[in-house]
């Protein structure tokens, strides 16, 4: 990070500057407020619409916003204008990046130790299992986002192909749990493959609003194709996972009976924290390994520049189509295991908040950011769960705290780049200057 | 034949009400570069603020029908617009030079802020209102088939058409026109031209979201309910009717809008009401392998 002195003092801005636009701020409140807040309706016992005035809490309204217009000038005034620098000592700079440093393996230690730590709390083992497998799946969407550049806002397709074909493939058929994992994910890379075709020639935002209709379409077909999924009502009674044909159940044949311990549903708990914890990391250990063959380097040249790309006579349409089915496989994956997990899946598990979240995570994260991601899906499904309290207002809080993280970090939590190939050493650059093309 | 002629207009009333959502996402598209995802809940809103204001005014004893109408009509439009404003201005503004997926993660994070926010402050219950416009015509009766045109379906029509045409005029001839088709082509030297470009795009998103208010309310007459769920899927319907008509021409918003409500209806009417939406997306998917840039768009010149 580069050090730069700022020339001069910001100056503070007059009170009765502060106050106009304060002023400003409230009127614009009371008129969006005006008939949303003040006024409630409400289908009357007839079915007659009738309303009641709600004044009290449209002055809160009001009033809050002027207070925090003052506040939010206050503090922009006292930090400086926008894209000043501020002056890191050197002690501090070096100090953090050896916290960067060591974040990567602490963290892992963390999540191999959680379920040793909390044994006792089944809410917080649950949240680690939640908060995994957005980080797997935010780790699966950054090899089709962060490192292809391509824009998918239909991951949750993939998720749910993941999800139905094991509980379909175990309740119809009677296949275990690791038999179908691997068939989860192979499936769901076909359908990536068969996404992946028509949209070869798009790009942008024509890529995205596909994409999107994509995951609409495939949730459209779970809901309506009553016969096989179940529709609306989803599939339930599916299997729960067997630690290699032993079953995690009190019966005579079960784990805990073999080994001469105690039953206890923890133990299952426990086993799913390490099987999630496992698949990601095989996510993870894979987009490495790939980011330093031929075809990770070709993804993200794809990224920067495609024109470039085709100049350099890399094959545009196998490397888009295997970044698609690479993301898509892991995506099947986490379904298969969300699928054991809950025991029950219905469409509404699947729709477009998902992608969207799981969008949101990877950019957070820095697009292309292995420990970005997880500390944004840490960030993410963490911050979301504490709204857990609140339930009418958590998509709000949710909407509200993406909106400001974007305007805080445009560029991620970990917006810096670190080249996959380089001469001597790796020079870590910031994301800024990357400029890529419209992929 | 009756049967079609009757979903042939009941197609292009709902194409309407889908066009006029869909310039606001093409004008956006057009100046800023950028989904705004927000809009499908700009619509809500609009239809939320004309059930409000319909509600007060019945209330206070207001009877005569076309004055109720325009009231609603300019009251929504106005708050509305302003609701545009003010995202634009909270999400959108702040980002606008930085990289390209963050005013999109920006949008989608303030579409959830307002489909929330409506849910919040008006509850989650469906809202009906009972028939403000009533009658029509018999346009065709034989066999028992009766082809009927109501009075909702044709001021959706004229008003679609009436809007049309002042939007038209205010893009082509219109000093705020110039200056959105100023920005639309290069900001930069817009700007060095004395263009106030902060000003155009905010006014560009006033306008789309002044139409989408006009949306929200035909939406409200016609169909008679709102509930703080529909801006998703009549957004995304939306944004399929602009990216079909080429995103970022205005005559190809309305031309997609008036095609995917075709589409709809008439694959309920002869197919399956269940896959109705799976159609018009799978048609989009089928346009845009064939014309990527859509039916009406301009291609895009790669530069290296």
């Amino acid at each position: 990070m580069t050090v730069l002195e700022p020339t001069s003092a910001p100056r503070a801005p007059g009170a009765a500057f502060i106050f106009k636009k304060a002023l400003i701020s409230a009127l614009v409140a009371l008129v969006l407020f005006s008939l949303m807040i003040g006024i409630r309706t409400e289908a009357g016992p007839t079915g007659q619409l009738i309303y009641w005035t709600r004044f009290g809490d449209l002055a809160a309204l009001v009033a809050a916003v002027f207070a925090g217009s003052i506040a939010v000038e206050l503090l922009r005034w006292r930090w400086g204008p926008v894209g000043m620098v501020r002056i890191v000592p050197p002690g501090v700079t070096s100090a953090l990046a050896l916290a960067r440093r060591a974040i990567a393996p602490l963290l892992l230690i963390f999540a191999l130790l959680v379920p040793v730590i909390f044994y006792d709390q089944r809410y917080i083992l649950d949240l680690g299992i939640l908060v995994l497998t957005y980080v797997m799946l935010g780790w699966g969407l950054n090899v089709v986002v962060g490192l292809a550049g391509l824009l998918d806002l239909g991951y949750v397709a993939f998720y749910a192909v993941g999800a139905y074909s094991y509980a379909l493939l175990a309740t119809n058929f009677g296949l275990s749990f690791w038999i179908c994992l691997p068939l989860a994910g192979i499936l769901a890379s076909l359908w990536g493959v068969m996404l992946g075709f028509p949209v070869l020639r798009l790009r942008g935002d024509y890529l995205a609003i596909v994409t999107l209709a994509f995951g609409e379409i495939i949730r459209l077909v779970i809901i309506n194709w009553q016969s096989l999924t179940g529709g609306p009502n989803g599939v339930s009674g599916i299997p729960r996972p067997t630690m290699f044909g032993i079953p995690l159940t009190p019966g005579d044949d079960g784990l805990a009976a073999k080994l001469g311990i105690e039953f206890s549903t923890t133990h299952r708990i426990v086993f799913l924290f390490y099987i999630i914890l496992a698949l990601a990391l095989l996510t993870n250990w894979v987009t490495i390994r790939l980011r330093r063959l031929p075809i990770g380097r070709a993804w993200e040249a794809l990224r920067e520049d495609e024109v470039a790309c085709r100049a350099l006579g890399i094959n545009i349409t196998t490397t888009k189509l295997t970044a698609f089915a690479t993301g898509a496989m892991f995506g099947g994956f986490a379904g298969a295991f969300f699928a054991t997990r809950q025991g029950f899946i219905s469409p509404e598990s699947f729709t477009f908040q998902e992608s969207a979240l799981v969008l949101a995570i990877v950019v957070l994260g820095g697009m292309g950011s292995q420990l970005g991601v997880a500390l944004a899906a840490l960030t993410m499904i963490g911050g979301f769960e504490l709204f857990r309290g609140l339930e009418q207002y958590r998509m709000l809080v949710f909407g509200v705290a993406m909106v400001l993280l974007m305007i805080w970090r445009p560029r991620g939590l970990i917006g810096h780049r670190a080249p996959t190939v380089f001469l001597k050493h790796s020079q870590e650059i910031s994301s800024d200057l990357v400029k890529e093309g419209h992929g | 034949m009756d049967y079609f002629a009757q979903q042939l207009i009941n197609g292009i009333v709902l194409g309407s009400i889908y066009g006029l959502i869909a310039i606001g996402y093409t004008m956006v598209y057009g100046i800023v570069g950028m989904i705004n995802f927000a809009h499908g809940d700009i619509f809500m809103i609009g239809g939320f603020i004309a059930l409000i204001s319909f509600l007060i005014l019945v209330s206070i004893g207001l009877t005569a029908v076309p004055v109720i109408l325009l009231i609603v009509l300019l009251v929504s439009m106005a708050i509305t617009a302003l609701y545009g404003w003010t995202v634009e201005r909270i999400a959108y503004r702040p980002l606008r030079h930085s990289f390209r997926l963050a005013p999109m993660l920006s949008a989608i994070g303030m579409s959830f802020v307002l489909s929330n926010f409506s849910q919040v402050a008006q509850g989650a219950r469906v809202k009906p209102v009972p028939p403000i416009i009533t009658g029509g015509y018999t346009l065709l009766d034989q066999n028992g088939f009766v082809v009927r045109l109501s009075n909702v379906q044709i001021i959706v029509v004229i008003t679609t058409i009436v809007l049309l045409l002042i939007f038209t005029w205010m893009v082509s001839r219109t000093r705020l026109g110039r200056d959105m088709r100023a920005c639309e082509q290069d900001q930069t030297m817009a700007a060095l031209l004395g263009v106030d470009v902060d000003r155009t795009i905010s006014m560009t998103f006033v306008i789309g979201s002044a139409l989408a208010a006009v949306a929200g309310m035909m939406y409200l007459l016609y169909y008679g309910l709102v509930d703080f769920y529909m801006g998703f899927v009549a957004g995304i319907k939306a944004f399929t009717a602009a990216v079909l008509g080429g995103i970022g021409s205005l005559p190809g918003a309305m031309l997609g809008g008036l095609a995917i409500g075709l589409i709809e209806t008439l694959w309920s009417a002869y197919f399956s009401v269940e896959y109705k939406d799976v159609a018009a997306f799978s048609i989009l998917i089928i346009v845009l392998i064939f014309m990527p840039t859509g039916l009406l768009g301009r291609p895009e010149v790669e530069k290296v």
